[in-house]
């Protein structure tokens, strides 16, 4: 019996179907994995940091005394500078907690607050000189120990010697609660700070200056290079099989592990030339290396995507070459370029390695203040908190990576919105 | 007339093309001989003068020893099939085909006397003098009052803005854009309709006073009532303006021009007044082109 054409493609109307939909299937199922792990990461993430915007704070009735503070001469301003701030803290303390006499009882209430706070008395006193003799009520960071606890990082079950938090502390700390005197407060200081030893007194401040002022110099390099490069490839280079070489190469270069470019900063900008370790200026001209290849690639895709009906246009016209250039292919083209140049400054903005190599890794506690202090950027300062024993490190070291998501997901949210906007149909 | 200009030449290589058309028997023979070209290629104090051109795209040829008079004021239509070469005969004639790296042209090209591919000449003058129009209309993504102002800006043409609106007002008027456009000049170029377009691109092109206009298939990608108003304006155009189009439709060649050129396989094959070439071709791949044989 023969059968129709109809009759054939009925019977495997229905496996053809079956086949569409396994695919589809395994198509969401991937991006599903994907959106899951994506999902995992942020929790972890998240659900570590959050506790990092927030801080244990104490407070205390402080008496600026004069006496105290070995400040006689008012008008001196290294007496201020080198007052005995801790002796001020000590003083309240004990003035809270009276009925601690013994040595060892003071030395436990002592640790209720920052080992740094001095440094935050002293910057409220520089704040407010009037302060001077009177009694004010301050809030000062509590000990990284006391913060992890009241955080409930610790289990009070175990016994006393397993914990960093003796209950006497405890004890306090259940008081100092009960009466209000201590609370989480927003956490100011790791935003204003520079780092520390101290969890409570470390801050991204330094990271972030430094992270900026290094990827200003990556930026004010990398782009004019990478666009002026790109522009001379694309446009004025003869094709040939040296040009062919440059291009296998600067494709070659994307791919180069960025460990090596630290190496080659290493060796030239600090061996050769001599330019200072640690600074922003070597950071950013090392990173201006791996990106450059990043914005080449993407530039010259932004002007090849130019149609050629416009040029032609123009040269039609009578326009010359740099016209044709300036006035009508730079424009079209930049906004493809500039979204290639963001996205390489996100990713010169995550690296680490290269900095590494440099000497970016230094612990340093000032905020850089220009392109030649010795400075660390956030992704390095995330490693270095990463590899500190602190128990208050590991949610700073997730805040730090919040902050870093934060700045990589704007700038490529502002990349996606600049092709949005400036997408041009012809 | 225009074409009253055009008389015939006295070169003896000429004179034997110009065989009668009665001769049925030299029509047949010439089916497969189109190296040499017929008719009056030469006319009197011509615009433009091309002798023995060849063009090269690598190692291909693309167009064979071509000679051809433009004459002053004159529309003259380049027709053929596909890939006779009679866009890049074109764009020759003010270097477009420069911008091409493995195109290669030898012969000679001459504007008023000028060899154009003269190493010492500057393109820049030159394609002041001579402009183009393209198949797709391909205005700049600015404004349509920048799009019109930008050849007479960058040759420095107005010296003042008012001068500069008088230009742009003139050649839209010309282009029979103005009384669509003049509300929206500020607007992108890009929002007008195809025919509009192409309009604007005419009169981005005459805005700066070239003395010879190329159009390259300027109709192929508009629709039928868009093509009437750019023939129209070719039309018009003609007192002015030497207008050499190349086009597909062999109703608009006998429609707008003046003189039709027919071109095959590189080669020009024949050339003549419109009204003979379309009813009385003298090769015969002419006529078969013409009837609609082959093409």
């Amino acid at each position: 019996m023969s059968q129709t054409t109809i009759d054939i493609v009925n019977k495997n109307l229905a496996k053809r179907y079956a086949r569409e939909k396994r695919f589809r299937l395994l198509g969401f199922g991937s991006v599903m994995i994907g959106f899951a792990a994506l999902v995992f990461l942020l929790v972890t993430i998240v659900g570590d940091g959050w506790g990092a915007f927030k801080q244990s704070s104490v407070r205390l009735q402080l008496n600026f005394d004069q006496s105290v503070l070995s400040i006689e001469d008012v008008a001196d301003e290294e007496q201020w500078q080198y007052g005995n701030y801790i002796g001020v803290i000590k003083a309240a303390l004990r003035q809270r907690f009276p009925e601690m006499t013994s040595r060892a009882q003071k030395k436990l209430i002592y640790r209720m607050v920052s080992p740094g706070a001095d440094h935050q008395v002293r910057q409220l006193l520089k704040k407010n000189p009037d302060w001077l003799g009177s009694i004010q009520e301050v809030w000062l960071p509590a000990d990284d120990d006391i913060d992890s606890f009241v955080k409930g990082h610790v289990d009070r079950s175990l016994p006393e010697s397993d914990r960093r938090i003796k209950d006497t502390q405890i004890a306090l700390v259940d008081a100092l609660q009960e009466s209000g005197d201590l609370k989480l407060k927003f956490n100011t200081l790791l935003f204003t700070a520079g780092d520390s030893r101290e969890p409570e007194q470390a801050g991204i401040r330094g990271a972030l200056v430094g992270s900026f002022l290094t990827l200003l110099v990556t930026l004010g390099l990398s782009f004019p290079i990478g666009v002026a490069a790109a522009l001379y490839l694309e446009e004025f280079a003869p094709k040939n099989r040296f040009t062919d070489m440059i291009e296998v190469n600067i494709n070659n270069l994307a791919a180069v592990p960025s460990i090596v470019f630290g190496l080659l900063g290493l060796a030239v900008f600090l061996n050769v030339f001599g330019l200072p370790r640690s600074v922003p200026l070597l950071g950013g001209i090392v990173l201006t290396l791996m990106t450059l290849p990043t914005i080449i690639i993407s530039s010259r895709a932004a002007l090849k995507a130019v149609p050629p009906s416009i040029k032609e246009a123009a040269l039609g016209l009578g326009a010359s070459k740099m016209q044709v250039i300036f006035h009508h292919v730079l424009p079209l083209a930049l906004p493809g370029m500039l979204t290639g140049a963001i996205i390489g400054m996100a990713q010169a903005l995550g690296e680490t390695a290269p900095l590494l190599m440099i000497g970016m890794v230094a612990f340093i506690v000032d905020v850089p203040g220009s392109f030649t202090d010795p400075a660390t950027v956030l992704p390095v300062q995330i490693f270095l908190w990463s590899d500190s024993p602190e128990r208050a490190f590991i949610e700073r070291t997730s805040g730090a990576i919040m902050v870093l998501l934060t700045f990589l997901i704007t700038m490529n949210a502002v990349a996606v919105l600049l092709r949005k906007r400036f997408e041009r149909r012809w | 007339m225009p074409s009253g200009k055009i008389t015939s030449v006295t070169e003896p290589t000429n004179q034997l093309h110009a065989a009668s058309s009665s001769n049925d028997a030299s029509l047949a023979n010439r089916a497969n001989d189109y190296s040499e070209t017929v008719g009056n290629i030469r006319v009197d104090s011509p615009k433009m003068s091309m002798s023995n051109v060849d063009v090269f795209y690598g190692e291909k040829q693309a167009i064979f020893d071509v000679s051809l008079d433009i004459a002053k004021n004159e529309v003259i239509a380049m027709i053929g099939p596909s890939g006779c070469g009679k866009s890049t005969f074109l764009r020759c004639l003010n270097r477009m085909n420069d911008t091409i790296d493995i195109c290669r042209v030898s012969g000679k090209i001459l504007l008023e006397h000028e060899d154009i591919y003269d190493p010492k000449l500057d393109v820049v003058p030159l394609r002041a003098r001579v402009g183009i129009v393209f198949q797709k209309p391909n205005p700049f993504p600015k404004s349509i009052y920048d799009n019109v102002a930008y050849g007479p800006r960058i040759h420095g043409l107005a010296t003042s803005k008012v001068e500069l609106d008088e230009i742009v007002e003139t050649s839209l008027r010309r282009a029979g854009l103005w009384s669509e456009a003049k509300d929206r000049l500020d607007q992108p170029g890009t929002g007008l309709s195809g025919g509009q377009q192409q309009r604007l691109c005419i009169a981005r092109t005459i805005a700066v006073s070239p003395e010879v206009i190329l159009m390259d298939e300027p109709c192929s990608a508009l629709d039928p009532i868009a093509t009437a108003r750019i023939e129209e304006l070719i039309d018009e155009l003609r007192s002015n303006y030497t207008i050499a189009i190349v086009t597909h439709s062999m109703q608009q060649a006998a429609r707008v021009s003046n003189r039709t050129a027919y071109f095959h396989l590189g080669y020009l094959v024949e050339v003549g007044e419109t009204n003979d070439i379309f009813t009385n071709p003298n090769h015969k791949l002419t006529e078969d082109y013409i009837t609609g044989r082959f093409g």
